[in-house]
């Protein structure tokens, strides 16, 4: 420990902090807006580069950027001295000054951090006038960049290289034309982007946004030819709440369920029902593969990974299009519940696929992709026509003046609405594999699992391997989130370093409940532990718990599908992935 | 150079290079061959003299004859006088601009006088291509004398005790430096050379490379026996073709003689050094910054701590000095940090090259002991002021550094002291400015410098100084208000203190300096609309004197935009509104009817 | 999968040059002087090629061409124009100089003419100051050039 004085206040603190640490433990805020930080996934992007952090430590010389400065022994700071007040102010003021004043119809209007400091530091109005920034606006299926809106704050930047290895943004040019942008300024549909969204989730203004497609579902509710299905993800109804002033991590599946009747959906399914679909089939999958492979099968590759997250399907088919037969050919539950609702359900309607319009409600943003994808159309109509974020959904919610706080809970419409606990948890990293294995335990072993909870399977680090003991046979699993963390896995498996027999990816921070279609957390990891710990408890509640025991599934079979991985599965719940990758030419 | 009787030195440097050195020495050599003379007299194509202004220069040497403005026919005079019958060929000595004397010899010249050369000792001496030339004026036994004599500790030590400073632009003492790296433990270090001169204006760091590589090849190896690194690194401009191949050459030679490699000297010690090319960014001056470059990376600087020294290329301990400060490593250990430290004044030791350039007649590399006044530099050694002009203004350390005036003549030249008149020393940049240079346009000039070098990392330095410059722009253009000039100087104040990097802490001195010094100036560019020197377009109007004017229409038909109105042998007249100020006319008008307002 | 179509030489020439400098990220400045020494400049397949050797992504090779001012992503004129407009040769009047190649030649800094003949860049002191001004074609240095005298250099390159 060492003494220093924060606003002549003399405090003790650990050595080898930031003087922002130091400070925001003995309670001094000091305003930042380039740092971000997610310390439960030690992400962190501190380029000293915007100036708003800036102190005066006494004996030096200019102002210090106290989110990169390390606290010395005996060092005096002064966070908020008419030196420092003056410069914070002036910088803001420059920022400001290369900023378009459009907050009135910005998407990060409310959540903008620059909004934010602007009203603190009380900028009434902005005295240097110059040239901005211009560029193009660039709108991708599911990200809009309007980087005029840029601060070069570069959080996106590190985002994208650091934790994903996506390197789809880098900084180009320099000085004032500098910005986070595509090789070559090129729209994001050229470059190797995932639509993860993680850079919209850590942009502290508007410059990255999702595609708001909230009029679009208006007008498709408005029509009364129009049959609006709904599905919820499970990472949503552990979030919105925090929306409408609820604690991260408090559930309100019952209060979404009847939000989403009141603004007019006709049928409010969920998307859990598909999770314990997709379970039946990728669990049914895994084992098909890992008997064979047992059997000595050669043509059978293994690992088997998920494929339930369109980041991750989005990544391994630009990075790993030579392992394009390894993840498992299961659909994610979106386009799990899309298949069934427009062929199953209209049938069961009596009415025409293009007279029904689906509607998800999704944690995430790579969904509005993964749903305007070609194989996921029949003669151009989506099996998902809309994808809307959790942030989405809240706005509908708001414009549809509903008070959320007193609305008595409702229950999903059955029969897509009924799921098992097992779905739940596909809300959080490793809850897919832990899902899969109850399942697969069960039909494997042919015996009832002893304990329900795979503790060793559940938890926040980036990767981690366990190995469940299937009645005596070793089933070795591996689980990443974070694309970055999915490389070194991947990357053990195409050099044959890996003996998994499955692996679980979740692109984004700590599954879907930290996707970037979730209520802003402004790099709070706290609130992404809350909301995971919250999936845990609405699973624990869940009178089921397996996918296999899901009355409505088991009906569902009997019904329509026959048999996991049958026919009818193969045709509507499966899919196969493409070479995304850029190849290198020879022209002529 | 024992067995010639007597030798003939060009300048090879770039400047000289561009006129036709190259074509003189091939002259020299040729007229001598003619003459049976090739074995008695030695032509050497040597570095930078420094006297770039009357390039290029001849010099003979025994007797220091110092031809200036020699051309590739001067040489068969050159030889048959000179040479074979010992008469100086007058016409091409230099001329005292001051009485109008020819000169005999460099020793007597006002431009040689006042100069100590210690970092250019051998620049306009040697073959720079020659490593035996370096090593027979004591090259290299600095580098003998420290592994064979010295303790690494001891190195650090004296070059502590030289007091010597970082001649880069910070002064940071160069002796801490390298005890600090010394002093971080890693199984590799590294020693940079910083050849990275950005500063518009300044070339002393390319001169040295030219004429003296060697010079820092040596310093670079006893930097690193000092600090315990076995690898080091030269960054340099890729802009630089021919310090680029001399030093090349130079590290092919110094490998040859065992003076980099495996066991220098059989001490154990091992060097090499390898180049990096940089690609056109100011900021890469910045060590930091230049790390980064050097990693493949953009070259944008990151806060420090932690310090090259602790955490430098490929995070490993790295020492940058630049290559100025370099050129003085081995003489120091030659004759002692005693010897040094005599030279210069309390907290500056030694010398300090500077690119002396602008309205003066002698332009130049000139190397000059700390203390030195500017009034020294600007009259004696610069030979004053250019077409008899009245001195204004003088401008050191480039884009970092500040305009100084008459005030600041007697001013003793040291780090401290520049700082404190709100300059600074910076790598060396020397422009002299007479009346006919604006303040607030040079202000622009160095500002539009830092607007297009800023590397756009920090708000300050990305959005600050092009506001300054915008700014800046309004006034030059007669748009600016008093409350301009308020926001010019809090923004200034405000991108000082908070900006990354040296590169946009200093930028808004020229703007800071100008105002403090030639405040009149904006007043009148801001009130009254106009620009004293005649620089800034807009303030300006071109008027026709209509009795001077005799009508012979040779103004309006050069007036690229048709803006001068008037009848044959009648009076002209030029529209304001269509005038674009391109001044055609003046130069054309042979009456001198056309003057600007 | 996205395509990216080079001549086979040059994408041989760039593997080559990606090779000797063992196709390390660090040596990305390095590789892209070599290849723009070879090609001219560097049009975006070349990045795309450089990126896939070095295993980086190409906007990080992106971000480092656009970060220094040495490299190009445009094809220069046959005989470059590179006025100085370092400080001595400012003051010296540098500025009525690129006024006038850029009049003459119809065409703005970083610009190329139509028949490709000349380009014009500016560039910061070629440390020849006491020549001031200074321009550079290919690489022959002209000294103390005046805006009259800009005519007769083009005219030097015009009709060759």
């Amino acid at each position: 420990m060492i003494n220093i004085t924060i606003d002549n206040k003399p405090l003790q603190v650990e050595k080898g902090i930031t003087i922002l640490k130091a400070a925001r433990a003995a309670g001094v805020e000091i305003p930042t807006l380039c740092y971000y930080e997610l310390d439960g996934i030690i992400l962190e992007n501190r380029p000293g580069g915007c100036r708003i952090c800036v102190v005066e430590v006494e004996g030096r010389r200019n102002l210090a950027p106290a989110c990169a400065t390390e606290v010395m022994e005996g060092m005096k700071i002064n966070t908020h001295s008419l030196r420092v007040v003056n410069a914070r102010r002036t910088v803001l003021e420059m920022i400001l000054s290369d900023h378009p004043a459009d907050c009135l119809i910005c998407p990060k209007s409310g959540n903008c951090e620059l909004q934010d400091l602007a009203q603190r530091l009380g900028v009434r109005e902005i005295p240097y006038q110059g040239e901005q920034s211009t560029y193009r606006k660039d709108t991708s299926r599911a990200i809009i960049r309007d980087i005029d809106k840029c601060v070069m704050c570069r959080r996106c930047e590190t985002v994208c290289n650091v934790w994903q290895t996506v390197g789809a943004l880098s900084a180009v040019n320099r000085g004032f034309e500098a910005v986070v942008a595509p090789a070559f300024e090129q729209d994001l549909e050229k470059s190797p982007c995932t639509y993860c969204g993680q850079c919209i989730m850590a942009c502290p203004v508007g410059a990255l946004s999702e595609v708001d497609n909230t009029r679009q579902v208006i007008t498709a509710i408005s029509n009364p030819k129009k049959t609006v299905i709904v599905q919820t993800a499970p990472a949503v109804r552990v979030a919105l709440g925090e929306e409408f002033g609820y604690e991260p991590g408090t559930i309100v599946t019952g209060k979404m369920a009847a939000a989403l009747r009141k603004i007019g959906f006709d049928y409010v399914f969920d998307t859990d029902f598909a999770a314990d679909l997709t379970i039946m089939e990728e669990g049914t999958e895994l084992l098909t593969r890992i008997s064979k492979f047992m059997a000595g099968d050669k043509n059978v590759k293994l690992p088997i990974l998920t494929s339930c997250c369109p980041g991750w399907v989005n990544f391994f088919e630009t990075n790993y299009p030579d392992m394009l037969d390894v993840p498992s050919t299961a659909k994610s539950p979106q386009q799990m519940f899309g298949a069934v609702a427009k062929n199953y359900w209209a049938d069961k309607l009596g009415i025409k696929r293009e007279d029904m319009v689906v509607v998800s409600i999704m944690p995430c943003v790579a969904k509005k992709f993964e749903c305007s994808r070609d194989e996921f159309k029949e003669n151009g109509n989506p099996d998902v026509d809309f994808a809307l974020t959790t942030r989405e959904l809240a706005e509908l919610i708001r414009q549809f003046n509903i008070d959320f706080e007193s609305l008595e809970e409702a229950d999903f419409d059955k029969p897509l609405g009924e799921s098992t606990g097992a779905a739940v948890i596909f809300g959080a990293t490793g809850g897919v594999i832990e899902a899969a294995t109850r399942t697969a335990y069960e039909i494997f072993t042919k015996k009832s699992l002893p304990k329900i909870d795979f503790e060793e399977l559940r938890g926040l680090e980036g990767v981690r391997k366990a190995t469940v003991d299937f009645d005596g046979t070793p089933i070795h699993i591996g689980i990443a989130h974070g694309l970055a963390n999915a490389r070194k896995l991947l990357d053990e498996v195409r050099t044959g370093k890996s003996n998994f027999h499955a692996i679980e990816v979740m692109a984004c921070p700590g599954g879907c409940i930290g996707g970037a279609g979730q209520p802003f957390h402004h790099g709070d990891f706290s609130i992404i532990e809350k909301r995971f710990a919250a999936i845990y408890r609405e699973d624990a509640g869940k009178a089921i718990r397996k996918s296999h025991e899901n009355p409505f599934i088991t009906a569902l079979y009997k019904d329509w599908l026959v048999e996991p991985c049958g026919e009818i599965s193969h045709h509507l719940l499966h899919t196969h992935y493409f070479d995304k990758s850029k190849h290198i030419e020879v022209e002529g | 150079m024992a067995k010639f009787k007597m030798h003939l030195l060009i300048c090879g440097g770039t400047g000289c290079n561009a006129s036709q050195s190259q074509e003189i020495a091939q002259n020299l050599k040729n007229g001598l061959k003619d003459k049976g003379l090739e074995n008695e007299v030695q032509v050497i194509l040597t570095g930078c003299f420094g006297f770039c202004e009357k390039g290029p220069i001849v010099k003979v040497m025994p007797d220091n004859t110092f031809y200036t403005e020699v051309k590739p026919e001067d040489a068969r005079e050159i030889i048959e006088e000179h040479v074979v019958k010992g008469r100086k060929v007058t016409r091409l000595l230099y001329v005292d601009p001051e009485n109008k004397q020819q000169v005999a010899d460099s020793k007597h010249m006002g431009f040689y006088k006042k100069q100590l050369r210690i970092a250019l000792r051998n620049c306009g001496f040697i073959d720079p291509e020659n490593i035996e030339e370096y090593i027979s004026e004591d090259g290299y036994s600095a580098l003998a004398k420290c592994l064979g004599e010295m303790k690494p500790e001891e190195v650090v030590k004296e070059i502590k005790l030289s007091g010597l400073r970082g001649r880069g632009g910070g002064g940071f003492p160069t002796g801490l430096k390298w005890e600090i790296a010394a002093g971080n433990h890693a199984d590799q270090k590294y020693v940079v050379c910083n050849a990275d001169e950005g500063d518009p204006g300044a070339f002393m760091d390319r001169s040295i490379l030219e004429g003296d590589p060697h010079s820092v090849i040596e310093a670079m190896a006893i930097n690193g026996y000092a600090i315990g690194a076995t690898k080091g690194l030269v960054y340099i401009r890729a802009e630089y073709p021919l310090a680029i191949k001399r030093l090349l050459t130079a590290l092919e030679q110094a490998r040859t003689f065992g003076l980099l490699g495996k066991d220098i000297f059989g001490s154990g010690f091992d060097f090499d050094i390898e180049l990096r090319y940089g690609a056109g960014a100011f900021v890469c001056g910045e060590e930091t910054a230049l790390i980064h470059s050097m990693e493949g990376m953009r070259g944008e600087p990151t806060f420090k701590p932690p310090f090259p020294a602790q955490e430098g290329y490929n995070k490993k301990p790295t020492n940058v000095n630049n290559v100025e400060t370099y050129a003085n490593i081995p003489i120091i250990i030659n004759k002692g940090a005693e010897w040094f430290n005599k030279i210069g004044t309390e907290k500056s030791k030694g010398t300090k090259v500077f690119a002396l350039a602008g309205q003066i007649n002698n332009v130049g590399l000139i190397e000059v002991p700390m203390g030195i006044t500017l009034r020294e530099i600007i009259y004696e050694i610069g030979g004053g002021i250019k077409d008899g002009r009245q001195f204004k203004a003088v401008q050191t350390g480039g884009p970092s550094g500040g305009c100084l005036t008459s005030a600041h003549l007697d001013t003793p030249i040291d780090y401290d002291n520049l700082i404190a008149v709100g300059s600074m020393m910076g790598s060396g940049g020397m422009v002299v400015m007479d009346e006919t240079s604006c303040m607030v346009a040079i202000a622009k000039f160095y500002l539009e410098f830092t607007v297009e070098e800023s590397c756009g990392k920090c708000s300050p330095c990305r959005i600050g100084n092009k506001r300054l410059y915008e700014i800046l722009e309004k006034i030059t253009k007669g748009n600016g208000t008093m409350e301009d000039l308020d926001n010019l100087a809090n923004l200034s104040r405000v991108i000082k203190d908070t900006a990354l990097c040296g590169l946009g802490q200093t930028s808004p001195n020229p703007v800071l300096s100008t105002i403090e010094n030639f405040y009149d100036e904006y007043v009148e560019h801001i009130k009254d609309k106009k620009c004293r020197a005649g620089v800034c377009k807009s303030l300006m109007q071109y008027v026709v004197d209509p009795v001077a004017c005799v009508g012979c229409t040779a103004c309006a038909r050069n007036c690229p935009v048709n803006a001068i109105q008037g009848e044959k042998k009648m009076p002209h007249v030029i529209s304001t509104e269509l005038c674009i100020k391109c001044g055609a006319c003046i130069e054309k008008c042979k009456f001198g009817a056309i003057s600007i307002q | 999968m996205a395509k990216v179509k080079l001549a086979e030489s040059k994408i041989n020439k760039i593997k080559e040059i990606c090779a000797n400098f063992g196709n390390l990220p660090g040596e990305a400045i390095n590789v892209l002087h070599k290849v723009q020494g070879e090609f001219g400049y560097l049009p975006a397949e070349v990045q795309e090629v450089v990126a896939h050797e070095l295993n980086v992504s190409v906007a990080h090779i992106y971000g480092i061409v656009t970060f220094y001012s040495f490299f190009t992503m445009l094809p220069k004129g046959e005989h470059p124009i590179s006025v100085c407009t370092g400080t001595a040769c400012y003051v010296r009047g540098a500025e009525k100089v690129l006024d006038e190649f850029k009049r003459e030649l119809k065409i703005a800094v970083g610009e190329t003419t139509a028949d490709g003949k000349f380009s014009i860049s500016c560039l910061r002191c070629v440390g020849a100051c006491g020549l001031a001004p200074v321009v550079l074609i290919g690489e022959k240095v002209y000294g103390r050039v005046t805006p009259d005298g800009v005519k007769d250099i083009l005219n030097e390159y015009r009709n060759a």
